[in-house]
């Protein structure tokens, strides 16, 4: 036996960038260069350009399509209808309910009745107009509770209109309580408003298939439908993601996906879709508008004794997500708090409104709005101060939500209550030294107040939501990760089809490859269905499941290097150990470095990793284990209010979130920014307004987004209590500053007005009570 | 009909183009300069932002046409010799850049607010931005990337 050489080497500093540090995002020098390639960025020699003509009834019998004039356009090289559709004209997420192209029923205003293909897009866009279309117009069903409960209403679909009805029951449904307080509310319709527009690329391949570039959250679902349109297997539909203008859920369901690969292959073109801002609003599906009604039973003291809730989510159109999204407001539907009874009735039904599906907090927003008020309601019936009611019902590790689940690590509601509330409160009125600055008052500088009328309000909230995919879903990635010699280094290469949509995932996975193999390069491959699903990037479960794949998968390649390297030295495998590209042994001398147990060898492994099962919820009780983890965060909100006129400046938004593990603690803050900034557009301005089906405001001129003057200063806090569970005890990060953001804005509203204020986004005529 | 151009310093000369498009149209399509971006082409989010004759405008409200012997400078434009400017760098080192797709409207529209006010104070930076959305990071590392910005030009100088 050789001893192996020992070198005098100081085993240095850990790898820079791994961790629960915060290295720079690997895209980020080509986005602030503006040569990051974007879906809608993509060009070839000889592409086309796609457009859609759509319904503008929202109910309706299609009689006749007529496409002559439109073929007949120079420059237009093909027309398509639901008759040019090779396989099934039918796609969905979990029901395949919508058709690729309207065949004879329209059942909402944008839905897509023909496509064009042209070689510019003006002409293609002439051309959709020049397509005839004989309707015959109908009463659309726009009533959701219409749809819940009125057996005479029409049926959308066969099955009737209620898509998923979910009750909850536990304890005694007849509890009864000294205090009672009882609330209706509702929550508009809203719209995820990514900036980069949907959009994609789809080329003929020389095999009759088609390869497709485009801006997704999850390809393989995206695969699996276009598979099915197209009547191809899945060798031949081949997807790459594209640079993703953010998602917020607007793109985990087929927009123009079908479409480009449609006229591509008919064409044996490349053909480039790129929806305009006005048909993304018809393009993709919103956050379910809510309506609920609550009814909470507490003590004297301030103990919740009992919860009732009936909440209707209006699914639209097709069912998208929404049986998803009624599991989550039904679970989750009293919130972060203990309740001995319970009885939720949770509804998911069809209309002929927009289609609705996942957006960031998917049905946990809508329940917290009313929860939360309700929370405030019975705090100001009780005389006592908000939080404290909140206290004296937190939820915590190892009480048992309505669903029967016993919470089996951290929830530390109280403490992220008592962390918001702890932090300083901005000065008292919103003036600068020398009088009033118009810049910091509402109404801004439309100068409509300096002072007079303007009251202070402190509204607090929390929210609850599940991480990951529930209700016993097989919910996988797969990574595949490569360790080889390139250039004299040992460079990781990380190959997943989890979608980057914008939060990080790619400098996240570069971080787990640094730290679990030591080395300083890695190196991410595009995302494309050349590799193994990577499941969607929604649920806030991207960092925990892809991120759980790549360290199984790193683990793997670690333990045949090791391998290697025992077998070259003569060592046991188990008293090495990988550090900063050098082999160590058990007295942690360096007795190798990992270049030269590499050598020309190239190791690759590939893992399908799951997190541990999820359980289906009886369907007449809704208990069960139906989540993987709950993940909370806390607000408190200061408002502004012109009670006059009933404008709102939101003065500063505090936030406290428990991250189980801060992977890249300037992403996770960014994270924290950005969902508390969507939940503040829901609070106080954010609505697609529909009225008899119709969208009346597709566009950023008049569906508002909070712009810099909106978004106040925000201290956050971040607590990292390890799930034991989670790889590297991570928590899911992207949702909870959604959900609690909303109630406690209109909370601060409420405390500066005392206005009773039910519905979101709260308008102006709210607050001051006139019409 | 023919537009020439001067766009990042470069003679630009494109024919054929339809008195309908848009610069950003001609940027993106025909000039092989993606970097300003079409998030709403109604001159509201401000993402396609570029400088024409020195002056900030929404690309999508400019017709092609009107950019004709004119001088353009887009998002490509800013950095020197493959050196960032310091409004890039200051917007990759604050984490202000996530989906990025504001991005290039944002270090335009930044770049020309410290051109005029190398020191802006916080209301006069939200002031100047008011026209670029952004979906992503809720502005918070926007703000700190601007003042990071004016700091480092304020040392280059």
């Amino acid at each position: 036996m050789t001893t192996p050489t020992r070198t005098e080497q100081d085993l240095g500093t850990d790898i820079a960038g791994g961790v629960g540090e915060s290295p720079l995002r690997p895209d980020g020098t080509l986005k602030v260069k503006g040569e990051f390639a974007y879906s809608s960025d993509l060009w070839l020699t000889g592409m086309l350009w796609g457009a859609t003509l759509r319904s503008p009834h929202p109910s309706a019998r299609i009689r006749s399509i007529d496409i002559t004039e439109a073929v007949r356009t120079d420059g237009v090289y093909a027309v398509l209808t639901h008759d040019d559709i090779p396989g099934d004209n039918r796609f969905g997420l979990e029901h395949a309910d919508q058709p690729v192209l309207a065949g004879d029923v329209i059942r909402y205003q944008g839905e897509p009745v023909a496509i064009v293909a042209a070689d510019h897009p003006e002409t293609a866009r002439r051309a959709v107009a020049k397509i005839v279309v004989d309707y015959e117009v109908h009463e659309p069903l726009v009533d959701a509770e219409r749809a819940a409960f009125d057996v005479n209403a029409p049926a959308l679909h066969e099955g009737g209109n209620v898509l998923r009805y979910l009750p909850i029951r536990k304890g005694d449904p007849d509890a009864t309580a000294e205090v009672v307080v009882h609330g209706e509310y509702e929550v508009g319709m809203q719209d995820q408003a990514f900036l980069g527009p949907e959009s994609g690329l789809a080329v003929p391949a020389d095999d009759g298939g088609v390869d497709l570039y485009v801006a997704t959250q999850w390809l393989h679902v995206d695969q699996k439908q276009l598979c099915r349109v197209l009547g191809m297997p899945a060798g031949k539909v081949r997807l790459s993601l594209a640079g993703v203008g953010g998602a917020f859920g607007a793109r985990e369901d087929l927009s123009m996906q079908a479409h480009a690969c449609l006229l591509a292959l008919h064409t044996g073109r490349p053909v480039k879709m790129v929806y305009s801002r006005e048909e993304s609003f018809f393009g993709h599906v919103h956050r379910h508008p809510a309506t609920m009604r609550y009814e909470h039973g507490a003590t004297r003291d301030g103990r919740l004794v009992y919860v009732k809730a009936q909440i209707i989510l209006d699914g639209g159109a097709y069912a998208s997500s929404t049986p998803a999204v009624v599991a989550n407001a039904a679970t989750l539907g009293v919130g972060p708090y203990k309740v001995k009874n319970v009885v939720v009735d949770c509804y998911g039904v069809y209309t002929n409104n927009p289609p609705c599906g996942a957006m960031r907090g998917f049905g946990a927003v809508q329940a917290a709005f009313g929860y939360e008020s309700q929370m405030d309601k019975l705090a100001a019936e009780l005389g006592m101060d908000p939080v404290e009611v909140r206290n004296r019902n937190a939820l915590h590790e190892g009480a048992t939500m309505p669903t029967g689940q016993v919470v089996d690590s951290a929830a530390p509601v109280a403490e992220l209550l008592r962390r918001v509330k702890a932090m300083p409160l901005p000065p008292e009125t919103s003036t600068s030294d020398d009088g009033y600055d118009l810049r910091l008052l509402p109404g801004g500088v439309s100068n409509t107040t300096h002072g007079e009328g303007v009251r202070r309000g402190v509204g607090y909230a929390i929210g609850i939501k599940n991480v990951c995919f529930s209700e016993g879903f097989d919910d996988y990635s797969t990574a595949r990760v490569t360790l080889k010699v390139t250039g004299g280094d040992a460079v990781a290469t990380v190959h997943t089809a989890a979608a980057e949509v914008g939060q990080g995932l790619v400098t996240v996975q570069q971080q787990i490859a640094r730290t679990e193999l030591g080395v300083e390069q890695v190196v991410i491959q595009p995302a494309d269905t050349g590799v193994g699903s990577g499941g969607s990037t929604s649920a806030s479960r991207q960092t925990y499941v892809t991120g759980g794949a790549v360290k199984a998968a790193c683990e793997q390649v670690r333990a045949r290097v090791l391998r290697q390297a025992a077998k070259t030295l003569d060592l046991p495998a188990s008293q090495l150990r990988l550090h900063a590209g050098k082999l160590v042994s058990a007295d942690e001398a360096v007795v190798a470095a990992v270049v030269d147990v590499l050598g020309d060898e190239t190791i690759t492994e590939t893992v399908t990793w799951r997190h541990r099962p999820t359980y289906e919820l009886d369907e007449k009780t809704g208990q069960g284990n139906a989540h993987v983890q709950y993940a909370f965060a806390a607000h408190r909100a200061v408002v502004d209010v012109d009670v006059e006129l009933g404008l709102v400046r939101v003065v500063q938004l505090d936030c406290a979130q428990d991250v189980g593990k801060a992977m890249n603690p300037d992403a996770v803050v960014g994270q924290i920014h950005g969902g508390s900034a969507q939940g503040l557009g829901l609070a106080v301005m954010e609505e697609i307004q529909v009225s008899g089906g119709v969208v009346r405001n597709p566009s950023f001129t008049d569906y508002l987004i909070p712009t810099i003057l909106d978004m106040p200063p925000m201290r956050v806090d971040v607590l990292e209590l390890a799930d034991p569970h989670a790889p590297y005890g991570l928590r899911g990060v992207g949702e909870p500053p959604t959900i609690s953001s909303t109630p406690a804005i209109v909370a601060a509203i409420r405390h500066a007005t005392g206005a009773d204020l039910t519905r979101v986004p709260v308008q102006p005529h709210h607050i001051t009570g006139t019409h | 009909m023919r537009v020439r151009c001067t766009v990042n310093g470069e003679r630009q000369e494109i024919d054929d183009v339809w008195e309908g498009e848009s610069l950003l149209y001609a940027l993106r399509e025909r000039m092989g300069l993606p970097g300003s971006k079409n998030a709403c082409e109604q001159g509201e989010c401000g993402s396609c932002t570029v400088y024409l004759d020195g002056t900030p405008v929404c690309a999508c409200l400019v017709a092609a046409g009107q950019a004709h012997d004119r001088d353009v400078v887009t998002v490509e434009g800013l950095a020197d010799e493959g050196e960032l400017h310091p409004v890039q760098q200051a917007f990759l080192d604050a984490g202000a850049v996530q989906c990025g797709f504001c991005t290039p409207g944002l270090l335009v529209a930044t770049h020309d607010l410290l051109e005029r006010e190398p020191q802006p104070s916080d209301p006069e930076i939200r002031e100047a931005l008011a026209g670029n959305l952004c979906r992503c990071t809720g502005y918070e590392k926007i703000l700190d990337a601007v003042r990071q910005a004016a700091t480092a030009k304020a040392g280059q100088e």
